[in-house]
């Protein structure tokens, strides 16, 4: 059975001929839903935004109204700044570069209504370094929006002033955690803050409220103001509300990117119908189902995830692996997360040990370093994850590498530290055989391509 | 002084309930939750969090299990059998140092979950730090060594390769940085930029391999820089002058106070056997909070200096010879003795303490000396410790009537030059030919008695040289600039034969008046109470640890002085 996509915000993207110049974005109906916004009044659009029960789209899944009600801009002496998250680094995640690359002003038509709706003057646009050929698109595309008079002063001669400025990261992923952007963006290393006092509502960006939001996230805004928040949260799920964009990588036929309600379809509905099944007719043996630091999941497990029945009494139903609902609650019930939308699929040839060093090797790299646990426990977890590949793991390994991962997760300032702590927590304890095994068999190093990344 | 004083609360007299390991009390709203535990005779070890700098919350050693009241629908609090409060305990730990208590918050400072947290943080902290404890000067202060035997295993676990870093740094002109050793709390980082205002400490590198360094192109050389050596709560940052001096457990910790300018920091001295290793500041709100200048901090070397004074010096055709102190004492009143009272000038000092020169007061007076003054000493202001006072005890000596901020001394030149003047009494080691007067003038002099620490061009010239005791070798007190009426107290002995000033002063005054009845500094303080109204009512004892404020600085200076 074949599944269509129900493309939302992707849908101008990869159709023929559509280029991502305004006169191009206007054609296909751009800058109207500015219009209507702007028509509609700050308080009307926040209110759409509440109804549409949108969440967020960056990683952790907040309600993005509850996130904007916390600043009231009627209330506050002090400028409220927003901030477009453009840092996306999550392995796995390569929906926004999408949007970035191909439909930019979409980005810009949601960032300004969204700036509109909470009295913001001057926004960033906070993309990460990587993104050299993006940080040009969207420089082109503020140039054409503001020559259009959809930025600047007296936007659309409504007398709303608004800038928005591109600012480049430098190169790390940790500028993706909200408030580790907000020092970066302030011209500091980017060491995200504490919580409290710096929520950034109230203690953002040069200590004034602030919003940080996804790109995708942003670019919803836009159809929500378009269709209402109501119509809107009518696609997807109760509490799983719009769409959800969809990057698939690993071990399947059809790699890439796919837009569907939220919730639409299954994990295994994802893997063999829409990407085309496992590659080279292999089995499949595991899903990252969020980027790449949620926890993974394993084929043949179960389930128990609690679902409204019909007479809307609450029923507990076992559902495996491949029956899962890619939505926020039904992963986050299966002990994982949607994150960041990133899939990863691994087939049964892949050495969950290789996977897990690989995973490992990446957070060691990119741990900020401010705090104890992540700083020196993320480093011992590469390290020893490098050392089994290697052929020389101890017997007791796997259960120092859970004991480590257990007192770094929850103590540290920013969810870094889960990101880091869960793939191992959770890789050790489905997989936990296929490690002893290696150990068992030391003297026999991985495959290079991995030894590689450890050094 | 301080951007922050997080040991301070907001409004001392606006209290919570607050649960602290099952006991209720009543604790300042918004006080943080280090603070509280502290308060509470509990303690929360941290290692970055300091009550005078901003709050980072990195180091994860302060966290603890928090707890909310738990509420009914109303939001009325739900009660427990004993009529307290119930607490809805969170699952995940917080930090105390970023936590300010609330009404009904239960902090659990020692419950498993926290015993686990600390010892994961202890563990963290040492897999990749160097064993240099038997060479390291920090060993036996180190907040790492003490942590590690409270709540760390023993054991490690790690068999990994350490990580190496940069070691033996030099930072600044006085400070050498180990970066294996460095923790990362950015203390001293944040030390520089808010307290000192002086933007060069940072870290480059990212996670483990992160690494303290000065900016490109700046040395860490500011006038402060060696209170991070303090605040360092491991060996990252030491002292050049002191590292591989001493163990520190070796030292005789005595309380003093600065006595490089007029600011007065309490400081301890660390001495042993005779010999000052080094001075650290001592934490007193109103005076230096817990920070002191390298200059002051730095200024002990002189204890040891070769123009140190050991023995009283006669002279006798022409030369000094070394005499005893009832040869020198006796000779010194005979002077004193062969010339009119109002022939004789005497050169108080600010350096000397209130008791030594309130036996001096009593000395002029009894002799009926007026000409009595001090030489003014400016030093090197800055907006923040130092001030432009190089006296230590001016105000000390204004209040006894001994000093007229040299007005009084200009004159003594052309006054000894004409012969008006034909005795001098030199105190504090001042230096007069320093201060202006010339050695041909001086040398015009029946009489020249020089008392002090290290020998100058007025001591060679004296007739008799009686060595005195530096600020680490006596007991007394002083006034600082802004009305601070402060101890110190005796770390070593004074070389050789050199005597406490009080007693110079007691033995000559003897001599010259067979007037005596002070037996010891603490009587020396009793008649000053007795006598000096603006230390009435006060006692040794009263004066405390961290000195008591005599008045304003504005009726300090309004004349209110006792005539001598």
């Amino acid at each position: 059975m074949a599944f269509s996509e129900q493309r939302l915000i992707f849908k101008n993207i990869d159709v023929p001929g559509y280029t991502r110049d305004i006169a191009c974005y206007q054609k296909n109906g751009g800058y109207e839903v500015l219009k209507k916004g702007l028509a509609m009044g700050g308080g009307a659009i926040r209110d759409e935004v509440k109804k549409s029960q949108l969440r967020g789209r960056g990683g952790a899944g907040f309600p993005t109204g509850t996130k904007w009600s916390f600043i009231d801009p009627t209330k506050t002496t002090k400028p409220i700044y927003l901030i477009c998250n453009a840092d996306e680094s999550e392995p796995g995640t390569f929906k926004d570069r999408q949007i970035i690359h191909k439909d930019p002003h979409q980005l810009l038509e949601g960032m300004i209504l969204s700036c509109f709706a909470n009295g913001v003057k001057l926004a960033y646009l906070y993309i990460r370094c990587e993104f050299t050929e993006g940080w040009k698109i969207m420089e082109k595309a503020l140039n054409e929006a503001r020559a259009a008079g959809f930025l600047g002063k007296n936007i659309l001669k409504t007398g709303y002033d608004l800038e928005i400025y591109v600012h480049r990261g430098a190169g790390a992923y940790i500028c993706g955690e909200e408030t580790g952007l907000i020092e970066s963006l302030e011209g500091k290393r980017a060491y995200p803050r504490i919580k409290p006092p710096y929520f950034p509502a109230v203690l953002g960006l040069y200590m004034c409220p602030t919003i940080v939001n996804n790109v995708e996230t942003l670019c919803n805004v836009k159809h929500i103001v378009d269709m209402g928040g109501e119509a809107y949260a009518k696609i997807g799920r109760p509490n799983n509300t719009g769409t959800r964009l969809l990057c698939v990588s690993g071990d399947v036929v059809k790699p890439g990117y796919y837009e569907f309600p939220v919730g639409a379809l299954t994990l295994g509905q994802l893997i063999n119908d829409v990407c085309g099944g496992i590659r080279n007719g292999n089995r499949l043996k595991a899903v990252i189902p969020g980027g790449s630091s949620a926890k993974v999941l394993k084929a043949g497990e179960v389930y128990k995830i609690k679902e409204k029945g019909s007479d809307g009494n609450m029923l507990e139903k076992e559902v495996g692996l491949e029956d899962l609902r890619l939505d926020f609650d039904t992963l986050a019930a299966a002990g994982s997360m949607a994150g960041s939308g990133g899939v990863i699929v691994m087939d049964h040839t892949r050495d969950m040990v290789e996977c897990l060093a690989n995973i490992s090797a990446f957070y060691a790299h990119e741990s900020c370093g401010q705090c104890t646990p992540c700083r020196e426990g993320v480093l011992w977890l590469k390290k020893i994850l490098g050392r089994i590949a290697e052929g020389h793991g101890r017997e007791d390994d796997p259960a120092l590498l859970k004991e480590v991962a257990d007192k770094i997760a929850g103590r540290t300032i920013c969810a870094f530290g889960e990101a880091a702590a869960w793939p191992v927590q959770s890789f050790i304890a489905k997989f936990k055989a296929e490690f002893s095994a290696r150990i068992a068999r030391n003297g026999s190093a991985s495959r290079h391509d991995t030894i590689s990344l450890l050094h | 002084m301080n951007p922050w004083n997080h040991d301070v609360a907001k409004d001392e007299l606006d209290l919570v309930d607050v649960q602290v390991d099952g006991v209720w009390l009543r604790m300042p709203r918004g006080l943080n939750v280090v603070e509280v535990a502290h308060r509470s005779k509990k303690f929360i070890p941290h290692y970055c969090y300091h009550p005078k700098l901003s709050v980072v919350g990195n180091c994860r050693m302060c966290l603890f299990e928090m707890g909310t009241p738990k509420t009914n629908a109303d939001r009325s609090p739900v009660l427990g059998p004993d009529g307290k409060p119930e607490i809805a305990w969170m699952p995940r730990p917080q930090i105390g140092c970023a936590t300010g208590v609330t009404q009904g918050m239960g902090i659990r400072t020692d419950s498993p979950l926290v015993k686990d947290c600390r010892n994961g943080v202890m563990e963290f902290l040492l897999i990749n730090h160097p064993l240099d404890c038997p060479i390291c000067d920090q060993a036996g202060e180190c907040k790492l060594q003490e942590y590690s035997v409270e709540y760390g295993t023993g054991t490690s676990r790690f068999v990994e390769e350490k990580l190496k870093k940069p070691k033996n740094v030099d930072l600044g002109k006085r400070i050498v940085l180990d970066d294996e050793r460095c923790i990362l709390c950015s203390r001293c980082v944040r030390f520089s930029s808010e307290v000192m205002k002086d933007d060069v400490l940072g870290f480059v590198n990212r996670g483990s391999h992160s690494t303290l360094t000065a900016y490109p192109g700046k040395r860490f050389d500011n006038a402060y820089s060696l209170n991070t050596v303090d605040l360092c709560p491991v060996g990252a940052l030491t002292s050049k002058d002191f590292r591989f001096q001493m163990r520190v457990w070796f030292l005789k910790e005595t309380k003093s106070i600065c006595t490089s300018c007029g600011t007065g920091c309490s400081t301890t001295i660390g001495s042993r056997e005779g010999k000052v290793h080094r001075v650290t500041p001592r934490e007193n709100e109103a005076v230096n909070s817990a920070w002191m200048c390298d200059y002051g901090r730095l200024n002990i070397h002189y204890l040891d200096s070769k123009d140190r004074l050991h023995r009283p010096l006669l002279k006798a055709v022409g030369e000094q010879f070394p005499g005893t102190w009832a040869d020198a004492i006796h000779r010194a009143a005979e002077g004193l003795g062969k010339v009119k009272p109002e022939e004789i000038a005497v050169v108080a000092s600010g350096r000397l303490t209130n008791e030594e020169l309130f036996v001096l007061k009593r000395l002029v007076g009894e002799l009926g000396v007026t000409r009595v003054d001090m030489v003014p000493h400016s030093g090197q202001a800055d907006n923040f410790l130092r001030s432009g006072d190089g006296n230590p005890n001016g105000r000390g000596a204004e209040l006894l009537g001994l000093s007229s901020g040299g007005r009084k001394f200009s004159s003594w030149g052309a006054e000894i030059v004409s012969g008006k003047i034909r005795a001098l009494l030199v105190l504090g080691g001042e230096d007069l030919v320093a201060a202006g007067i010339p050695s041909s003038a001086l040398q015009k002099l029946d009489v020249l008695l020089f008392s002090g620490i290290l020998g100058n061009e007025t001591s060679r010239l004296a007739h008799v040289v009686l060595p005195s005791a530096a600020t680490a070798e006596k007991t007394g007190s002083m006034v600082n600039v802004h009305g601070r009426l402060q101890r110190m107290t005796r770390a070593i002995a004074a070389p050789g034969e050199a005597r406490e000033d009080w007693l110079i002063l007691r033995d000559l005054r003897e001599a010259c008046t067979g007037g005596n009845s002070l037996h010891s500094v603490e009587d020396v303080w009793k008649a000053i109470a007795a006598e000096v109204p603006q230390f009435a009512g006060l006692s040794w004892a009263k004066i405390g640890d961290l000195g008591v404020q005599l008045e304003t600085r504005s009726s300090l200076s309004g004349g209110n002085l006792v005539k001598a």
